[in-house]
């Protein structure tokens, strides 16, 4: 067994207990709502079409889709109530996975309830109305007691899909057992992938069991079945949650990454040097873009790294490039004055957005630049990142050069890498600091026009983390003290096939490279 | 006078299916309502329990107009037995039996003492309590469909083809055994039927019904001879027929 599994081990109790938590919650209230909106949609046509359509429409909708569309609308209201009553609520991370796997477990519960109680023998609800029970006593004494094992099977589905869809509750900041599976395939770490999907699976599987043991019961009327489905569940849910019990929230540094691995190892860097001056650190990974940002302007997050060219279009919708030196002074002045962001500073190296090739398929094409590239970009193929295509840097250096090309096919990083490997793309967008540009031998276009605007990685600190002295002092030492060399090397521990290292490994090995010390512990 | 139809009809949109009717029921009473399908027998019954409103008219149950109260109230004072019986198969016979009672908020042991009464009062063993309906004959079910409805002790019984549903000997068995109860507990009966043996057996008086009018009505022995309404007349010839053929059958007089 490799270090990968018993590392994957020692986070399991972190995980499952988040992805219980949410899992239990977001059914919780999805059957506090299904179950009276059931009872009154099986009375009423009018109410009936309308919640069953609205909750298929729902379902329809992709999981990760759903997940992500309800951060910019919390992030709205928490603005609004900050607006009205002074204070807001967090936005993301906890919040937006309950509305949303809440509104995905819905569906089966509710259709569940609907036909359970319209299933129910029309003799059984004759003799209930002739023998004079109220609405009410009809529906507690004879129409839920005999729809109880449909709605029981519903409650089934709904958990094996809540429990299944709770792992992509990790890119809107909520920890869960798909922290594994983000986290893995991103630096191809196919033990962690393996290791989530497995939990996962298990924990809907036990759960599926045990809510059919007690279905089966109500269906059989055996009470025991009953009792062993419902002491199982409280068994497991409590010994799952158990790591939660008795966690301390002060005084906790919350850290963000985005998801890719030298947001993890800077994060894992970060985080070491927070706990090493005695503050608790809970990690915030896999954060959109955007959503980052956004976190940490709000406070959700303290602390993350972001890149100067990235906040430079996006954040400030700016598409000139004045130079290196003038965009880090422009962002660090309107991010504190427009957001309250404060940019503690630039680690010294840069992770640009750059068009890259083999360097066989370079040389043999005689490109060196992006002006060679647009020559021949109508026979080519550009692979890209997923967000590269609708980013502004890419219209950046398609107008300056007017490149277009034979075909544009977004992957997955790790993908896209393989297929330029394989031919599948002649071009590709990458990242400066990557250690797979070294290592495959990649060469970087030359941008002779100055289209694309720097990118180097600076420190973003929270309105609150920037009163933070402990803090400010923690991270300090890191500005200016990382060069491109040593950020690719540490890229490629965690990305190479083989050997591979975690983060946080890989970021105690930066750290010793750089200077800055082992992290103790 | 326990029950009182004044000038009641039902009508669906523009067909009518009752009335025009007025008619009583003393107390007492065990009143048969004969027809065929759709002749409007099991709706005049339903509205007697409110299940089914009139459309005009008026329908009381002790001089108080059944839409003038509340529903509930009213229902758990009247029995009410029909052909599905309707049993909740998630409670044990005992528990089904107890309903009523559960309803008038008796405590247990008054519901179990009652309970344990009325499985005998019915001819069912005492361990019939604990079982569920779905381990029952059609004829105990029947049987327990009949003791739930008189558990709370009411005065008035509606059933609706109640033994429509059991093969022939169980049949009257149970009819004969329901007439006796009838008797014993001065109850007032208002039995929906198609099948004028039936009727004629248990009934003191048939109300035959046909479109959703009342063609004829009176004592059993009345209606048996000659009566003027041809259909009325046809109806009454027929068990008499069956009867002089199972005579001439057996070869052998028929004795009472």
């Amino acid at each position: 067994m490799d270090d990968r599994f018993a590392a994957a081990w020692a986070l399991l109790p972190g995980y499952l207990s988040q992805h219980v938590l949410l899992s239990l919650c977001a059914l919780g209230l999805g059957l506090a709502v299904s179950l009276p909106l059931g009872v009154i949609a099986s009375r009423s046509a009018a109410v009936r079409w309308p919640s069953l359509f609205l909750a298929s429409l729902i379902q329809t909708i992709p999981s990760l889709a759903l997940l992500a569309m309800f951060y910019p609308l919390l992030l709205a209201l928490s603005a609004l109530s900050q607006r009205w009553f002074g204070h807001g609520f967090p936005a993301l991370g906890f919040a937006p996975s309950l509305m949303a796997l809440t509104l995905y477990s819905m569906l089966p519960m509710l259709r569940n309830v609907v036909t359970g109680i319209r299933g129910v023998d029309p003799a059984a609800a004759e003799a209930a109305d002739g023998m004079g029970l109220t609405s009410l006593q009809k529906l507690t004494w004879v129409e839920l007691p005999l729809a109880a094992p449909v709605i029981m099977a519903g409650l089934r589905t709904a958990a094996v899909w809540t429990i299944g869809a709770a792992t992509l509750a990790t890119p809107v900041g909520q920890t869960s057992l798909g922290n594994y599976i983000f986290s893995g395939l991103q630096t191809e770490n196919w033990v962690y992938v393996l290791f989530g999907c497995a939990a996962s699976a298990v924990l809907a599987l036990g759960a599926d069991q045990l809510l059919g043991l007690i279905e089966s019961g109500l269906s059989a009327r055996r009470p025991w079945r009953i009792w062993a489905g419902a002491i199982g569940l409280m068994v497991g849910t409590l010994a799952a949650l158990s790591p939660l019990m008795g966690v301390s929230t002060a005084a906790t540094y919350r850290v963000g990454a985005k998801n890719f691995s030298e947001q993890y190892i800077l994060a894992e860097m970060m985080a070491s040097r927070l706990k090493a001056a005695g503050g608790r650190v809970t990690m915030k990974e896999d954060l959109g873009s955007a959503t980052a940002y956004r976190a940490v302007a709000s406070g959700e997050i303290d602390v993350y790294i972001d890149y100067s060219g990235t906040l430079w279009a996006n954040v400030l919708g700016r598409r000139d490039n004045p130079g290196r030196a003038a965009v880090l002074d422009g962002l660090t002045r309107t991010l504190k004055a427009r957001d309250g962001v404060t940019v503690l500073g630039p680690l010294g190296f840069e992770n640009a957005y750059v068009l890259a090739m083999r360097g066989d398929r370079a040389k043999a094409l005689g490109v060196a630049s992006l002006a060679d590239l647009a020559v021949r970009a109508a026979t080519l193929k550009l692979g890209s990142d997923l967000e590269f295509l609708s980013r502004p840097e890419w219209a950046a250096i398609r107008d300056a050069y007017g490149l277009g090309f034979a075909r544009q096919t977004a992957y997955q990083p790790t993908f896209m890498y393989r297929a330029l490997e394989d031919g599948e793309a002649d071009v590709i967008s990458a990242f400066s600091s990557d250690g797979r540009i070294a290592a495959d031998r990649l060469v970087i276009l030359a941008d002779p026009k100055g289209a694309l605007p720097p990118y180097d990685a600076v420190i973003l600190l929270s309105p609150k983390a920037a009163k933070d002295a402990r803090l400010r002092k923690a991270l300090s030492p890191l500005i200016g003290s990382i060069p491109v060399a040593a950020m690719q090397a540490a890229n490629f521990s965690v990305d190479r096939d083989s050997h591979k290292l975690g983060p946080a490994e890989a970021a105690r090995d930066l750290a010793r490279t750089v200077g800055l010390g082992a992290a103790p512990h | 006078m326990m029950i009182a139809f004044s000038n009641v009809t039902k009508a669906y949109g523009d067909r009518r299916v009752v009335g025009p009717l007025s008619t009583t029921i003393a107390r007492g009473q065990f009143v048969a309502l004969l027809g065929g399908s759709g002749s409007g027998k099991t709706t005049t019954l339903k509205m007697i329990n409110g299940l089914t409103s009139p459309t005009t008219g008026s329908v009381s149950v002790d001089g108080r107009p059944v839409g003038d109260q509340p529903l509930a109230a009213l229902r758990r004072r009247i029995g009410y037995v029909f052909q599905e019986v309707g049993l909740f198969s998630h409670m044990t016979v005992a528990e089904n039996i107890g309903v009523g009672p559960r309803l008038a908020r008796w405590d247990a042991d008054r519901i179990a003492a009652r309970t344990a009464e009325l499985l005998s009062l019915v001819a069912l063993p005492a361990e019939l309590g604990g079982r569920l309906p779905a381990a029952l004959s059609g004829g105990q079910r029947q049987r327990v469909g009949v003791a739930r409805a008189l558990a709370a002790g009411p005065a008035l019984m509606l059933m609706d083809e109640p033994f429509g549903a059991l093969d022939p000997v169980t049949r009257d068995a149970l009819g004969r055994d329901y007439r006796a109860l009838h008797d014993a507990l001065g109850l007032t009966t208002v039995m929906v039927t198609h099948d004028v043996m039936e009727a004629l057996l248990l009934a003191d008086r048939i109300l035959v019904m046909d479109a959703g009018r009342v063609l004829a009505d009176g004592a059993p022995g009345e209606l048996l001879r000659d009566h003027p309404d041809p259909v009325v007349a046809a109806l009454m010839e027929t068990p008499r027929r069956q009867a002089r053929r199972l005579e001439a059958l057996a070869g052998a007089p028929a004795h009472g």
